[in-house]
């Protein structure tokens, strides 16, 4: 993660049919949010597994926010509801890990929900906000920082 | 298939705790078809691992890798590098997976990630059900193919015990009666009248309460 980005950095991942097509109407709509988020775009959320949300805030994210189609209306059926089985279980990971589970949420948003989508962006940023830097990404900056001044001795 | 859970990471910090490198090592067969130790769990249980390490400063490394079989040296020459290279394995095979490895493997700690549960088939999407007991003994072909060894709470030979409601077991309510499965079966097949054999004791020697069994093939040994 760079440093020079905005604290704290949000992995957003978005489905395709609905919160990707919202994040891109609140754009042309000139709706204001957070830049906190980096947004990765997914066919569905079904396609994400347990491993991405942990990877992300392994890499150094602050949090990690999963929007999808609202319940019932998955473009393929179940991936919604496939997604919130895998960021629950993610939570509980975290939770038995030591790291706060609030850091990883999951959203439904529909294509047309741009409001919603950023008011969803703008909660994720103010809870993560809350619970501060995540402990893993201090972690690594001290370790960063420890391997390099024994470079330098 | 051969069943098992996850152990849970505080469970596993614990285990891991005195070592630094540690190799997780998982097993393409049973525990990739039951989702608990296969190349996406080992996935997930490595990072769950690395940020477990890091918000409690333990200063783990950890190296993820998953061979076809743990149970087969064949395939446990693939590890042969990786294994040497830690410090310590951790394995999310089965309870055998485990033993193979730390066998093959004499001055190597290895623990085990999963705790082994049962032999059992996948009934719907996300449950798994316990259908053999590997009691050594077979007596499926006198039960409709319906093992009262391993479904009925109480094992009873001479069912039912008197205890089902609706079809239900009454130690657990959420199954349904075994000898009530038996005897739908048997009538479904024309063997109802298998059901006036008395069964007598079941002969045990041939589980494990004889110690370790061994099956020897002399005609696929040289």
């Amino acid at each position: 993660m760079k440093t020079n980005n905005p604290e704290p950095v949000i992995v957003a991942f978005c489905c395709h049919y609905c919160a990707y097509a919202a994040a891109d109407l609140a754009g042309s709509g000139r709706l204001q949010y957070p830049p906190n988020i980096r947004i990765v775009r997914s066919p569905c959320t079904g396609r994400l597994e347990v491993n991405f949300f942990l990877r992300a805030l392994e890499a150094g994210a602050d949090g990690v926010l999963v929007a999808g189609c609202e319940e019932g209306s998955c473009h393929f059926k179940e991936g919604n509801y496939l997604a919130k089985g895998r960021v629950n279980t993610a939570r509980q990971l975290l939770k038995e890990a030591g790291l706060e589970p609030e850091r990883l949420r999951m959203v439904n948003v529909s294509a047309a929900s741009s409001q919603k989508f950023a008011e969803c962006v703008r909660e994720m940023v103010e809870t993560v906000s809350e619970l501060g830097p995540s402990p893993v990404k201090k972690m690594m900056k001290k370790n960063t920082n420890q391997e390099q001044t024994g470079a330098m001795q | 298939m051969i069943v098992a859970e996850r152990k849970t990471i505080p469970e596993l910090v614990e285990i891991l705790r005195p070592h630094r490198n540690i190799l997780v090592l998982g097993c393409g067969t049973c525990v990739t078809v039951c989702l608990s130790g296969g190349e996406r769990e080992v996935s997930i249980i490595s990072s769950a691992l690395r940020i477990a390490s890091r918000v409690q400063g333990l200063d783990f490394t950890i190296d993820e890798l998953t061979i076809e079989r743990q149970c087969d040296n064949i395939f446990i020459e693939q590890a042969a590098e990786a294994i040497e290279k830690a410090d310590a394995v951790l394995s999310t095979a089965c309870g055998a997976g485990v033993q193979a490895i730390a066998e093959r493997f004499p001055t190597k700690p290895v623990y085990a990630g999963l705790n082994t549960t049962f032999l059992g088939i996948l009934e719907e999407r996300g449950v798994w059900t316990e259908k053999c007991a590997a009691c050594g003994s077979c007596v499926l072909h006198k039960y409709g193919g319906i093992c009262p060894v391993t479904r009925c709470a109480k094992r009873m030979l001479n069912g039912p015990c008197g205890g089902s409601r609706e079809d239900r077991c009454e130690v657990r309510p959420d199954r349904p009666c075994a000898w009530q499965l038996i005897y739908r079966r048997l009538k479904d097949i024309g063997q109802l009248e298998r059901l006036m054999d008395m069964e007598p004791p079941k002969d045990w020697n041939s589980s494990l309460s004889g110690g370790p069994r061994v099956l020897i093939r002399e005609d696929h040994r040289v």
